[in-house]
């Protein structure tokens, strides 16, 4: 099943983005007190480039996404043309893709879209991003799965393309219209 | 701003907002939800009105994140729009505990940004409990007295709606919007129903089903409860823009701790805070507290002075008790079709057949067919351990054929369900907390038993894996406060008279569910809303004999 700009479009639609505007004060107040690290990371970590996070999230999305969805780099970039703006969620993206790649580097050798798609795999599970529940102020397996794994699932199934993978064409913060509900199996 | 994390911080940030009290008011309302808000609006163009909320103005560029708040399961739903901490701290002191945070949302607007939007009008015995049914309390109103409130509180709101409902009240003109269609699943449903001889019909939403008062249609989020980013579903911000364009100064982030009175038993002032941690006075001619069925009577209670120890307008000493809330019960399985739920937040068809057998024994009960039984796919796909192929076979396998029915019952007011100060708690002002005390009798747990029954029923002849069932043990709360400051015209029975306002206190009027004497079992809104209406006609009407 093919995405398509389409489908970032509409998985914007659902989320959010405003588009590379910083607002200084909430900026700064928003992101709020990180826990304590938990010894993963290290400290001379930087925020990766969007470049990066592109291809970082693209690579991931190639291990958490379904076999069958094609498209899957120009979906992300799309994506995340809105979602790396000025916000706290972008610079949390950011840093937690820095840190994956650090892990990915320190652990196989190379950044995480260098790697093929099984060490991809165990990497997410060597960090514990499977079964970690989601925390944006967590550990780092909290951590990425919220910025990166819980991100790009949520691109995906809260867009048509990703909802009619398991049934659902209108899912839950897709504006998909108020026809769907009425309307019977096709 | 993108990102569930990335919503402002409204409640602490500091805003440069003047905050000083208005000179010159004639109204204070305490309160920016619904009540408070309509009270405003149709007051602000004849008279200097001032609102006071507790709460901050929520940016609405925000709200798309706050959706995704309600979808991401980090969040829990107090988060959504920011309730809890010491602000909101609460005891639970009854038989069942109440979750008050997830029950209200504090800022401009109120619960109604959280709310569902459902909004039926209560039936003619719901006001005459005690005449008709043997039960309960009579209300000092008819239903023929907020009968044309009612039909201005749809037009008000935007209601969509039918009039093919057998059991409803009887309605003078149309909803101002047509019904929204039936779902899929309510085509299912209504087989099932017609071999039972039980009657579906439409079901009234404060949601555009087209575009209306400058607000669009439903876009089909699915997330309307806990938040609607499109301002399909009315919420009470509509009231308060409107209010503050007609001339009205809504000051937020202002909690009203107490209202001082004068020696002339009326209202004289509304002591509030504001961020910068000082404490003001608003004077006023006339005040109306619409804060709630919880924090109304709260306030009532931190205001005692030598002259009324126990309490602001307590001379019946039933502020605070009566609290009630409605009881749900809910009945939900599989079938071996597609039945597409969860496409919409709301439900589109009821059955009110049962509602007005309530007698002493059986409470009215209506109940609900679910558009939205079963997982939400996107909710689910963020929880798990799984991803790719396994994660989609996942989703489904969980999606696509479940159904659920769901039932709203009436308890009855007991004196010893109520809202009392909490002796050693206090807020982050340092005011004592509230404390609740939440008692259901039987009539309201044997009812669950009989819509239970019913829902069963009608799901086994659908052809349906019965897989749960809300029972009395499983029940829980709507959502809905009411009962803690009660109508009524003896002074001694009551806290408010039937125009609401306040026995003690003449210049002081109650809107908010907190004065309803019996709940019946629809939910409250329209009611709350039709009764602020009728507030506002009758503090308009005083001003003027005043001056």
């Amino acid at each position: 099943m093919e995405l398509t700009r389409r489908d970032a479009a509409a998985a914007l639609a659902a989320l959010g983005a405003s588009g590379g505007v910083a607002l200084g004060a909430r900026f700064a107040a928003d992101r709020g007190e990180r826990p304590e690290e938990d010894g993963s990371r290290d400290g001379d970590d930087v925020p990766a480039d969007d470049e990066a996070v592109r291809e970082t999230l693209t690579a991931v999305a190639s291990v958490v996404y379904p076999s069958e969805v094609a498209g899957v780099s120009e979906f992300v970039e799309g994506f995340l043309a809105g979602r790396l703006d000025g916000s706290a969620h972008a610079t949390g993206v950011r840093e937690t893709v820095a840190e994956l790649n650090h892990l990915a580097n320190t652990w196989h050798g190379a950044p995480v879209a260098d790697l093929d798609s099984a060490d991809r795999d165990r990497l997410l599970r060597e960090v514990g991003a499977d079964t970690a529940e989601e925390d944006p102020g967590g550990t780092t397996a909290e951590r990425v799965r919220y910025y990166v794994v819980n991100e790009l699932l949520l691109a995906l199934y809260a867009s048509p393309t990703g909802g009619e993978l398991v049934g659902i064409e209108n899912p839950q913060g897709h504006p998909g219209g108020a026809e769907s509900y009425q309307r019977g199996p096709q | 701003m993108s990102g569930a994390e990335s919503v402002g911080d409204e409640r602490s940030a500091p805003d440069g907002v003047d905050r000083t009290p208005v000179t010159d008011a004639d109204v204070c309302v305490v309160g920016a939800g619904p009540a408070g808000a309509l009270v405003a609006d149709r007051l602000a163009g004849e008279r200097e009105v001032v609102v006071l909320d507790a709460g901050p103005r929520f940016d609405p560029e925000d709200r798309l994140a706050r959706q995704e708040r309600a979808i991401r399961p980090f969040y829990d739903r107090p988060d959504v729009w920011g309730v809890g901490g010491e602000r909101d701290a609460h005891e639970n002191a009854g038989d069942r505990s109440y979750p008050l945070n997830h029950a209200r949302v504090k800022g401009v607007g109120g619960s109604t940004l959280h709310w569902q939007g459902m909004v039926m009008r209560l039936h003619e015995d719901d006001f005459d409990s005690a005449s008709e049914r043997g039960v309960g309390a009579d209300w000092p109103v008819d239903y023929a007295d907020l009968r044309p409130y009612y039909a201005e509180a749809e037009r008000e709101l935007g209601v969509a709606g039918a009039s093919d409902n057998p059991y409803a009240p009887p309605r003078e003109e149309p909803h101002p919007m047509p019904a929204f269609q039936p779902s899929y699943s309510d085509s299912l449903f209504a087989e099932a129903c017609e071999s039972l001889g039980i009657d579906m019909h439409s079901v009234p939403n404060a949601r555009n089903s087209e575009p209306y008062d400058d607000r669009s249609p439903c876009v089909g989020y699915g997330t309307c409860q806990p938040v609607c980013p499109s301002g399909a579903k009315y919420d009470a911000t509509v009231h308060v823009e409107r209010a503050e364009a007609a001339g009205a100064t809504v000051i937020d982030r202002a909690p009203v701790e107490r209202l001082e009175h004068d020696g002339d038993d009326r209202v004289a002032a509304a002591v509030y805070a504001t961020p910068d941690g000082e404490r003001h006075r608003q004077e006023a001619d006339a005040f109306v507290v619409a804060a709630g069925g919880v924090e109304t009577p709260r306030l009532l209670l931190l205001s005692a002075s030598d002259r009324y120890p126990d309490g602001l307008a307590n001379g019946s000493g039933h502020v605070g008790e009566f609290f009630m809330d409605h009881l749900f019960a809910g009945a939900g399985g599989t079938l071996d079709e597609e039945t597409r739920q969860n496409h919409v937040g709301f439900y589109t068809s009821a059955c009110d057949q049962f509602y007005d057998e309530a007698d002493e024994s059986q409470a009215p009960f209506k109940l609900e067919f679910f558009n939205y039984a079963g997982p939400s796919p996107v909710e689910s796909a963020l929880t798990g351990d799984d991803w790719g192929d396994a994660l989609r076979d996942r989703l489904r396998d969980e999606y696509g054929n479940h159904v659920a029915m769901g039932a709203l019952v009436e308890q009855l007011p007991d004196a010893d369900s109520r809202v009392t100060l909490a002796d050693d708690r206090t807020d982050d002002r340092g005011n004592p907390v509230p404390r609740i005390e939440w008692t259901v009798g039987d009539r309201a747990l044997d009812t669950i038993e009989r819509a239970n029954a019913i829902q069963v029923e009608v799901l086994e002849e659908l052809g349906a894996d019965v897989e749960w069932v809300a029972g009395p043990d499983a029940t829980g709360p709507a959502y809905h406060h009411m009962g803690t400051t009660r109508m009524s015209d003896d002074p001694d029975r009551g806290v408010v008279d039937a125009d609401c306002r306040t026995h003690d206190l003449e210049n002081c009027w109650i809107a908010s569910s907190s004065v309803f004497p019996t709940s019946g079992a629809m939910n409250p809104t329209l009611t709350i809303a039709a009764l602020a209406l009728r507030v506002g006609d009758d503090v308009a009407g005083w001003l003027a004999d005043e001056s």
